[in-house]
């Protein structure tokens, strides 16, 4: 009896023993699993806790706003610049590239004739870029790429163009007049710094529009107003567009589009981290490497209609020949948000199908849904910004509308 | 009067095994080291490292050899900074890298960190090694330990390797910064030395898998296949547009942001993600392989 006792005893121990031990080996599993949950709550409660402290500047109005953008006049600054696009490719043309190409210069200190059909790859994903400006005569642009980088500096009279990728490099002065009608036309045809870009985007301010100061934000570390630029009427596909206005500098920081059909911006485009302190001069310095392929002048010229050219990706070079003809007889129907340009190619129905030819005429086509009205029928193509309707006789309305707006264009026109 | 002094006696001896803890530490790790470092497989991978930038040294020199005019015509493809070798031997060094990192780096790593303790466990020599009175923690510690100085060293080959080649091959000076700035060729090397550390740094988080795999299995073909194999599927799942919310997770996904130490000013921002990626993988598998190592029964 009595052993048997024991034995069970000892058993029970033994059970015991075993237990705790499995337990205590247990326990050690918890360290990965803890050090996993810390990671993820790091990742994800510190940017929650960074953002949440919108900071508490004195309240201005709209128009106090639009005059501290006005009255900026940042000479020396340096920071990089984060750029998202999605316009809901692919894409048409040129149109909305020369858009995108406006939001991309928000971020460039300064008019540098950039050479490069390089920069058109902004118009898709999300790029990081770096700017740096000393004054109006020293600029730098960079967009970092994986491994490379392709840089524009703008130095005196200088004009450079350095693709490490490549190694490949372009060059001009600014007394070279090529580049000079380059400069000129740039600084018409897009808005070059943020300024221009805000001032471009407060021009179509009119009662069709309403901006309103909508609280405060933190931009790369700065406090910031933010203005809302919002269409009134229905029918344009912008949404709204909101600038974060730097509250020391009066110096855009952050320029988001968001579409009327809502999801993500359209473009987003904002400092990451920006410093007010004079650049380093060295930044501004460049001599072509050893070896790398100079490309002197008027080919910055080229390069800058080859930029127009590679804008329509998937397209060839044709449609965009007829669409630069046709851009002479633009007319511009409405007003406001909801203008739409029209003109005539000239040419008979679209250049997809035959002119283009093959499959890309097949695959032109299938981007594009048929719609029929007054004016006959044609082909809408969209994106998430840009609509096009291009109709049989050969007439191209473009806006930032909605697709109804634009048959009722072409309806009145 | 005889069991007091066992246990004077066995409190001597525990004295005597603690006070040169440190010591004995590094004796432990010299010696781990040294086994690793002499073994002909692991001399063999260091060789295949090794030729890597020899054989890309001599196809960029044939290849431009046959044109008078500069490099640079290959239009952009290929490792980074390829283009630029030609000028300056220098971009060797960061071309060679760019090479290897995405595989032959790696797969070295998966081969040494996978063998170490079920290489062990396998030629049955693993019990022997935790008979000496050094504990399993630190066993452990010893072994991540001699991955990670395989890691440098590895990464070190490379480099040397190729700025021999490219010293040989091409010409050295200044060089220019991929964001078009001028540097002198010292600071151009300290760059050089700068981003091999990173790209050591960047194999971290792969050591401490293949040591979690290691202690999983008493094979050692199996840890180093499984490792391995994990780092292709890593690698294939990075390429996958649809995965890009998780994509910033994977091991190897800023590999390649090394190459931001060539840039002017340099681009911490994806470095400093990749450092934080590789510690966060380092404490999580590390701490792993310790719970699944100190716990495990080990028969062979």
């Amino acid at each position: 009896m009595a052993p048997i006792e024991t034995d069970d005893s000892t058993t029970a121990a033994e059970v015991d023993d075993l237990r705790a031990a499995r337990r205590r080996k247990a326990a050690r599993y918890v360290v990965p699993v803890a050090v996993i949950g810390v990671a993820a709550a790091t990742i994800g409660l510190v940017p929650a806790l960074a953002d949440s402290g919108d900071p508490d500047l004195p309240k201005v109005s709209a128009q106090e706003l639009i005059e501290k953008i006005a009255a900026s006049d940042v000479e020396q600054l340096s920071g990089t610049v984060k750029i998202s696009t999605d316009l809901g490719l692919p894409d048409l043309g040129g149109l909305e590239s020369s858009l995108t190409s406006g939001a991309m210069d928000s971020g460039d200190g300064g008019s540098s004739a950039d050479p490069s059909a390089k920069l058109t790859e902004l118009a898709t994903g999300t790029h990081t870029l770096r700017v740096a400006a000393d004054g109006p005569d020293k600029q730098k642009l960079s967009l970092l790429e994986s491994g490379s980088e392709y840089s524009v500096i703008h130095d005196g009279k200088d004009v450079w163009g350095y693709d490490s990728k490549s190694n490949e490099v372009y060059h001009s002065t600014t007394s070279d007049s090529g580049s000079d009608s380059g400069k000129a036309e740039k600084g018409q045809d897009v808005p070059a710094t943020p300024k221009d870009m805000a001032e471009e985007a407060l021009k179509a301010v009119d009662d069709t529009t309403s901006v309103t100061v909508d609280g405060t934000a933190q931009v790369a570390g700065r406090d910031a107003y933010r203005l809302v630029i919002k269409p009134k009427a229905s029918g344009s596909t912008v949404g709204q567009i909101t600038v974060a206005v730097d509250s020391k500098t009066g110096l855009p920081l952050k320029f988001t589009l968001t579409p009327a059909s809502g999801g993500a911006a359209v473009i987003d485009a904002g400092f990451t981290q920006v410093s007010f302190a004079k650049p380093a001069a060295s930044t501004f310095d460049f001599t072509p490497p050893k070896g790398a392929k100079v490309t002197e002048g008027e080919t910055i010229e080229k390069g800058a209609h080859g930029e127009h050219g590679e804008h329509d990706g998937s397209a060839s070079g044709k449609p965009e020949e007829d669409l630069g003809k046709g851009l002479d007889g633009l007319k511009v129907i409405g007003e406001g948000w909801n203008s739409v340009a029209t003109f005539d190619t000239g040419g008979e129905g679209m250049p997809s199908g035959s002119e283009v030819g093959g499959d890309m005429g097949g695959f032109l086509d299938s981007l594009g849904d048929k719609v029929t009205g007054k004016f006959g029928s044609g082909t809408v193509f969209s994106t998430r910004l840009v609509n096009a309707l291009m109709t049989d006789d050969g007439k191209v309305y473009v806006g930032a509308v909605t697709k109804d707006a634009l048959v009722k264009a072409a309806n009145a026109g | 009067m005889s069991q007091a002094e066992a246990v004077r006696t066995s409190t001597a001896q525990a004295q005597a095994v603690r006070t040169p803890s440190v010591l004995w530490t590094f004796g432990l790790l010299r010696n781990e080291m040294w086994t690793t470092f002499r073994r002909w497989r692991t001399l063999a991978l260091l060789g295949v490292l090794a030729a890597v930038p020899i054989l890309v040294g001599i196809a960029v020199k044939i290849e431009t050899g046959d044109r008078s005019g500069p490099g640079g015509g290959g239009g952009g493809a290929g490792p980074a900074f390829i283009s630029q070798i030609t000028n300056n031997g220098l971009f060797l060094v960061f071309t060679a890298l760019a090479a290897t990192l995405p595989f032959f780096l790696p797969m070295a790593i998966g081969v040494i960190a996978g063998d170490s303790i079920a290489g062990e466990a396998n030629a049955g020599t693993l019990r022997y090694l935790l008979v000496a009175p050094a504990g399993r923690t630190r066993l452990l510690l010893t072994k991540y330990a001699t991955v990670l100085a395989f890691c440098l060293l590895a990464t070190l080959v490379v480099a040397v390797s190729a700025l021999t080649v490219g010293a040989l091959l091409f010409p050295l000076g200044d060089l220019t910064t991929i964001s078009g700035t001028q540097i002198s060729f010292a600071e151009g090397l300290g760059r050089a030395l700068l981003i091999a550390l990173a790209v050591a740094a960047s194999l971290v988080g792969m050591a401490a898998l293949g040591l979690f795999v290691s202690t999983l299995t008493s094979s050692g073909i199996a840890a180093m296949a499984t490792t391995v194999g994990l780092l292709i599927t890593i690698q294939i799942l990075d390429q996958i547009p649809q995965l890009h919310a998780i994509q910033p997770y994977f091991f190897s996904h800023y590999w390649l942001s090394f190459a931001d130490l060539m840039r002017e000013p340099i681009y911490w921002d994806d470095l400093v993600k990749n450092l934080g990626l590789q510690a966060l993988y380092a404490a999580v598998f590390g701490s792993a392989a310790w719970a699944r190592f100190t716990t495990k029964d080990i028969a062979s």
